[in-house]
């Protein structure tokens, strides 16, 4: 384990961003924590984590894939995609970082979305401990550990060092080659703190849902719920929840006339819209009520039935705090099945 | 903190319920914590009794919901409205979007909802309890033990330039009606006129920088009382215009214009545009600027105020200004 005097922050984000685009968690005009490009006079943030999730960096909401031509009877296909610079992301909560597990089953997979892949290996992920976890955190629900983050490399800041761990070997390159003289340690030096943040998560009042009754096998279970009506009576059809969401993962595929040529895109769908999966025949999920529930049925029963019993949620939060109806997957969880805990 | 209590609404809802003049209620129920109210239906008084609240949280405005909910059951609904969700009822009564024989309208006098982002502002996450004390807070924090804040910094925009306490629609009222205009009701213009008092680069500057960060959720839209269109066209394959994705970065700016022009004449300022963007965009502005200019240029006009008044947006008077007149007016 290293470690490298925390008044000296900017000394190691400029270090980092010499020879690669670094991106830290850094406070916008609304006050609120952004992931920002850095540059000298951007500051890191004491926000607890960004609006918008990391996911962005690998899936970003709108890419263009592919682009047809016409040029008299012949049709050109260019491929624009442009080549991923170098980057790292620093500040990436333990949430974030476990979300890329569950991204990588869905684009890495066969056939591999290269698109993603390509993101993917030109990023290093730096993430940072959560000293202190807000009420809406249930990340240790789904076994995520806030004290040990994960990532390429690990950071945790106590007293008046950063102390920094790299767990993959792209991440003990990458440190190696920092031209910047951090102190070895032990790593017992910021035993005291993990054991704080444990203590802390173990307080928080939904830290532990009750998982067990959700996962593969469970769809009879679940999809005939009466409950789905009650929680989903209220939703506005809009796609907050799934556009803020680090695991939310679909994405519709369009064309675009540009007037000189068709440039093929892709961009984030939401479950919750009227069009999602629009068919020649027509919107499978006709009401509000199928749209809602195949969200969560998605997250808590089709996505680990199909990925070793992964849960498609992280626990960060974010649709708890910014759902327009206060409308959750933590509420989700406690009704469904006679749970009525609401 | 509000005046009404949560077991005079209830008791009220029960003997409504009860008589059969109502056979459901739409009402808040409570959340995880303190803050996470969901807007629902109630069918019992049992059910009320168990989840209603009513509280500094519940700043939902349940009209845009009777549109929907009204035509689910042949009943009469039971709605509470705050006094500025009145003003929507009464917009969408104009424009046909429902029948009142089917709702039964109770009128609950509101002191100012607060917003929760605000309070986190101000102390940070981990917010566990909330506590009035006269004009301050006492926040309950999971690290920091008690925060004290004053209760005007937790309001919302709309509400801290409340545009009046009196109900313009009900069937009846519960609390004390208060006939007089909030004094904070003049500034809610205060906005709108900073950014005319910016030169067109430095507005530019300021709407590019707040509307790059809209996700296209369509939040603002889904949840406003003046966007009841069956099939947006922003959401319509066959409208030429659809698109989840914006194309450049003026396209997202081109969704709220057009979205703002659409309901000018036509939004009564609830404000619930700006509560429910993710990313805090402050919406609102759009629409007062429009409200702003239409009051400048016809006469004060307030949306919502009565049902059947037309718009100076589709209505025509001989003393109407010149298109040309107003342009020039606005170069002034």
């Amino acid at each position: 384990m290293l470690k490298y005097r925390i008044n000296k922050l900017n000394e190691l984000f400029s270090s980092i961003a010499e020879n690669r685009l670094l991106y830290i968690p850094s406070d916008g005009t609304d006050g609120r924590a952004h992931y920002t490009r850095w540059q000298d006079g951007i500051v890191l943030s004491d926000k607890l984590n960004t609006v918008r999730s990391a996911k962005d960096f690998f899936f970003p909401q709108s890419e263009n894939l592919i682009e047809f031509e016409r040029n008299g009877k012949e049709i050109k296909v260019n491929d624009i995609r442009k080549e991923p610079e170098d980057f790292v992301i620093f500040g990436v909560r333990a949430c974030d970082a476990a979300s890329f597990d569950i991204l990588d089953r869905v684009f890495l997979s066969e056939p591999v979305d290269s698109y993603y892949a390509s993101r993917r290996e030109h990023g290093i992920v730096m993430t940072l401990a959560c000293d202190r976890p807000a009420e809406t955190c249930f990340c240790t629900t789904f076994g995520i550990d806030p004290a040990c983050p994960g990532g390429d490399i690990s950071c945790w800041q106590s007293g008046d060092w950063i102390y920094i761990e790299a767990n993959t070997e792209k991440g003990k390159v990458f440190l190696n080659g920092l031209d910047l003289a951090m102190e070895q340690c032990d790593e017992n030096e910021i035993a005291e703190d993990k054991k704080v943040i444990c203590e802390r998560i173990g307080k928080l009042p939904i830290n532990n849902l009750p998982m067990d009754c959700f996962g593969a096998g469970k769809t009879e279970t679940y999809f005939n719920d009466p409950a789905w009506a009650k929680l989903s009576e209220s939703c506005l059809g809009c796609g907050t929840c799934t556009f803020v969401c680090p695991t939310c993962q679909c994405y519709d595929i369009k064309d675009f006339d540009t007037g000189s040529s068709i440039r093929r895109f892709r961009c984030w769908d939401s479950c919750m819209y009227s069009d999602f999966t629009m068919m020649s025949a027509g919107q499978p999920r006709p009401t509000q009520l199928e749209r809602f529930r195949q969200r969560f049925m998605h997250k808590l029963v089709y996505f680990p039935e199909n990925n070793d019993g992964i849960f498609g949620c992280v626990g960060c939060g974010r649709c708890l705090s910014r759902c327009p109806i206060s409308m959750n997957i933590v509420k989700v969880i406690k009704n469904l099945g006679g749970n009525s805990n609401v | 903190m509000q005046k009404v209590t949560r077991d005079i609404l209830i008791d009220r809802a029960a003997e409504l319920l009860a008589s059969g003049m109502v056979n459901r209620v739409l009402g808040w129920r409570s959340g995880e914590f303190f803050y996470d109210v969901v807007p629902a239906v109630f069918r019992s008084e049992a059910d009320m009794r168990d989840g209603f609240v009513f509280d500094d949280f519940c700043g939902c405005n349940f009209s845009k919901y009777l549109v929907k909910e009204s035509a689910r059951s042949d009943g009469r609904i039971l709605v509470f409205l705050k006094p500025c969700d009145t003003y929507s009822y009464n917009q969408l009564l104009t424009e046909h979007r429902f029948d009142a024989e089917k709702t039964y309208v109770i009128g609950v006098p509101c002191d100012g909802m607060l917003d929760i982002g605000r309070i986190k502002e101000r102390v940070g996450e981990g917010v566990i309890g909330i506590e009035a004390e006269g004009d301050e807070l006492i926040v309950k924090t999971l690290y920091d033990g008690d925060k004290r804040m004053k209760r005007e910094d937790a309001l919302p925009d709309r509400c801290r330039h409340c545009k009046g306490k009196k109900h313009v629609a009900f069937d009846e009222l519960i609390g004390e009606e208060c006939e007089e205009n909030d004094e904070n009701a003049s500034g809610r213009f205060e906005g709108v006129a900073e950014l005319e008092a910016m030169t067109s680069e430095q507005r530019y500057f300021f709407w590019q920088n707040e509307l790059s960060r809209c996700i296209r959720c369509n939040a603002c839209r889904d949840v406003c009382p003046a966007c009841t269109c069956e099939k947006c066209v922003f959401d319509n394959p066959k409208s030429g215009v659809e698109n989840k994705a914006a194309s450049d970065s003026f396209e997202e700016k081109l969704f709220h214009i057009i979205r703002a022009f659409h309901v000018a004449g036509r939004c009564t300022d609830c404000g619930e545009c700006s509560r429910v963007c993710p990313q805090h965009i402050p919406l609102h502005l759009l629409n007062r600027k429009f409200i702003s200019d239409i009051n400048g240029l016809y006469g004060e006009y307030q949306a919502g105020e009565t049902v059947g008044s037309r718009s100076p947006m589709v209505d025509y008077s001989r003393a109407d200004l010149d298109p040309s007149e107003a342009i020039g007016k606005r170069e002034e």
